[in-house]
């Protein structure tokens, strides 16, 4: 407080913080603890002993999804005492490295790019797991995901939720008119494709706009294929550029592409011509699927969201997904896809027991059962996903067949993965050679 | 001014009586000119117009086509507004935000104004050594991008001072509305450059003849100030005041790095860019939610016009 000899001055000083404070106590209305001792806390007593302590959780996630996870750890909340203060905010990936760097990073940071997560654990920032985090983190999700929060044979990251990214989302009413059958395998989707295309739908309708971030769908296109057409093991060289951007495996799987998206026959329901899935935002891409004006679309889990909300999800409702047909049929059930790590940035007791809570299935469970979420965690109630999609691709990440892979423009460089790849697919759409497009993603991987 | 450049200095360019200015004036008063200014007013105007009309359309026909089809099949709802004002659980909470925007805008324009105020005062009235130098380096200071200072002050705050080893301030730590201070001292320390820089030019114009006239009257430097420079600069006090209140109003970046998203400081700024749900999906939500936080920019800006015009011009005009 700064301290003014003239009482005026004073007065002043302290009328805006008088002002302040008293607004401020009338709307932070403290919520009630639940009695730690109650047979309902049982659940918690791992975590109790922590009273009156607080810790900082800062993600991207924000709005509904934020205040649903807040609804889900609320009642760890009430019962050890540990007061979580979120803050969701769409700048996390820039704030994030600000709030490092000032000294003022979070307790625990939720991170959707593996990458980003590695960035701080390189540089020291970020706490390796806890033994006992780790040992939850190990029993709860499959080792996929686990290595995804890897750094230097340290365990950083307990996944959190996820996405399936190698969706398709289909009409199952346009289905059953035609009598279409959800393909097994790629000759059958092709063949799906072809029969469509003889009738006023077109097959597939996609779009690619999304202002800074525009052609992000179209490298979830180019890692799908990527993965069946040669297998996880040189998608993983692909991704860590052991291979280069402009192998000839990368170029064969971008010519299967090529036969979709640059197919005049085959795009884009809907909207117009090939070029005009540059234009069209991924936001709307998919909507003519729920009109029956297009056949197929290829997007993440969360496009569930978008349909307008009188639009049925359900394998016999207006909209449905199946996951996008293996090319390779030895490769298993490909799937692509991402979610969230929760990673620390403090050692405190609390800390850890936060962190620890959150990779149990009993706040996978709550999550779950507030609503439109899933994960990776396998024992995670699945009857208690409500949304049909969700249960669909909770199931195919615990698939035993599954081979997942995560989104790899989120592990390659920033500079490639939020950015030449992201451009070079636009200009790939508006024209451009594929080895040209090739070779110049290639270019601009970092040292 | 050495420069070989034919017109007259840009003192004199707002100046009526000037012949050249005096052309250019009458010629903008003439009724092409006018036509040509409602023009560009119009052509201005039509965004937020059609942000307007767009806010008060259904979901579905603002994602799917754009506002101006509105007047072939109006169809309007309050649903934009109602999510946009009660959408969370515990309804009306948009108003914790607004009380956190003004509990960071209005003490931030205080502070600026009556630092800048006696800042200018001192650069201009009153002889110590030193003074243009300081006052070219508070004026050179303006190019400064704020960004650079994110990271150093948020260290400060968060760390304190630590010189060669030695702690020399401790962390703030500061908890509940005591977190606004960090929020006001970078966007008073942000924009004391101009202000400074826009008073001074006010102030050192007073004629030297009335501060001479008090001084001999035996009034100091405190008297001065409150009973001449005070009351003659109104106009420039309010213009800045307006200026400053709508810049910290309208920032989200300060905001996001020292206030954070959290109920208790955050502004309305912080709360609307996060209202577009995690993906974006929600952006029907942003038409509506742009006009929610223009009301107050908007009254401020209308109930202050006739000083903020005056002031503008009171700068450069008087002498």
């Amino acid at each position: 407080m700064p301290m003014t000899p003239r009482r005026r001055v004073l007065l002043a000083a302290t009328i805006p913080l008088v002002l302040v404070s008293t607004g401020c106590s009338y709307l932070s209305g403290g919520g009630s603890a639940a009695d730690p001792g109650s047979a309902d806390c049982k659940a918690f007593s791992d975590w109790q002993g922590h009273d009156g302590k607080t810790v900082e959780i800062y993600a991207s996630i924000r709005d509904e999804e934020g205040e649903r996870m807040q609804e889900a750890w609320q009642k760890f909340s009430d019962c050890t005492g540990i007061t979580i203060k979120y803050e969701g905010s769409a700048e996390f990936e820039a704030q994030i490295q600000v709030r490092v760097d000032g000294g003022n990073a979070p307790d625990i940071a939720f991170f959707p790019q593996p990458g980003l997560l590695e960035r701080f654990a390189a540089a020291g920032d970020a706490k390796p797991l806890p033994d006992t985090v780790r040992k939850r983190a190990e029993d709860g999700y499959p080792k996929d995901w686990l290595s995804y929060a890897t750094h230097d044979g340290e365990m950083y990251g307990t996944p959190l939720g996820a996405n399936v990214k190698s969706l398709v989302w289909y009409s199952p009413k346009l289905f059953a008119e035609e009598g279409y059958e959800v393909p097994k395998t790629w000759d059958a989707l092709i063949k799906l494709s072809d029969s469509m295309a003889d009738t006023d739908v077109k097959p597939w309708c996609a779009g690619i706009e999304s202002g800074e971030a525009t052609g992000w769908p179209a490298t979830d296109w180019v890692e799908n294929v990527m993965l069946r057409e040669n297998g996880p093991e040189v998608y993983d060289q692909w991704v860590a550029h052991e291979i280069p951007f402009d192998d000839p495996k990368v170029e064969k799987a971008l010519d299967r592409v090529d036969g979709i998206w640059r197919n005049p026959d085959y795009v884009n329901a809907g909207f117009g011509d090939v070029k005009s899935i540059v234009t069209t935002s991924s936001q709307d891409a998919g909507l003519p699927v729920a009109e029956q004006k297009c056949g197929m679309h290829l997007m993440g889990t969360f496009y569930a969201a978008n349909w307008s909300e009188d639009t049925e999800i359900a394998e016999d409702g207006d909209v449905f997904a199946f996951n996008l047909p293996p090319i390779d049929e030895s490769v298993g059930t490909p799937v692509l896809g991402g979610g969230e790590f929760t990673a620390a940035f403090a050692e405190r007791p609390e800390v850890v027991a936060v962190q620890e809570y959150l990779a149990t299935v009993d706040y996978a469970d709550r999550r779950a059962q507030a609503g439109s979420w899933f994960s990776a965690h396998q024992d995670l109630d699945l009857k208690a996903l409500k949304n049909p999609n969700d249960r669909l691709a909770a199931e195919l990440l615990r698939d035993p067949d599954t081979v997942f892979r995560w989104d790899g423009a989120d592990i390659m460089p920033a500079a490639v993965g939020s950015g030449t790849f992201w451009k070079g697919m636009t200009n790939w759409l508006n024209g451009d050679d594929t080895g040209e497009v090739l070779t110049y993603v290639e270019k601009s991987w970092p040292e | 001014m050495s420069s070989p450049d034919p017109r007259p200095p840009a003192t004199a360019a707002t100046r009526p009586r000037g012949t050249a200015v005096g052309r250019v004036g009458a010629r903008l008063s003439t009724r092409a000119a006018s036509a040509v200014a409602v023009v560009i007013a119009v052509l201005w105007t039509v965004p937020t117009a059609g942000l307007l009309i767009s806010s008060f359309r259904p979901e579905q026909q603002i994602k799917t086509t754009g506002w101006w089809t509105f007047f072939t099949s109006p169809e309007t709802t309050l649903r934009n507004y109602q999510e946009v004002l009660f959408g969370r659980p515990s309804s009306g909470q948009l108003a914790s935000y607004f009380i956190n925007s003004f509990s960071i805008a209005v003490p931030t324009m205080v502070f600026v104004v009556t630092l800048a105020a006696l800042a200018a005062y001192a650069l201009a009235w009153m002889d110590f050594p030193g003074r243009d130098w300081i006052f070219v380096g508070i004026f050179a200071l303006q190019v400064v991008p704020l960004q650079m200072a994110l990271v150093p002050l948020l260290t400060l705050f968060s760390q304190g001072l630590v010189v060669g080893g030695v702690q020399v301030l401790p962390a703030w730590d500061l908890q509940g509305a005591f977190q606004f201070t960090q929020v006001w001292i970078p966007h008073t320390i942000f924009g004391l450059p101009l202000g400074i820089f826009l008073m001074h030019n006010f102030i050192s114009q007073l004629p030297r003849s009335l501060i001479d006239a008090a001084r001999v009257d035996g009034a100091g430097h405190g008297q001065i100030f409150r009973s001449i420079v005070l009351p003659l600069t109104v106009p420039a006090l309010v213009s800045l005041s307006i200026f400053q209140f709508l810049w910290v109003w309208n920032d989200l970046l300060v905001a996001l790095i020292f206030a954070g998203g959290s109920v208790e400081v955050a502004p309305l700024t912080a709360r609307l860019a996060e209202m577009a749900g995690t993906r974006g999906n929600e952006w029907q939500r942003l038409t509506a939610g742009a006009f929610v936080s223009m009301v107050v920019p908007l009254i401020v800006f209308f109930s202050l016009q006739r000083y903020f015009v005056r002031g503008l011009l009171a700068g450069s005009m008087k002498g």
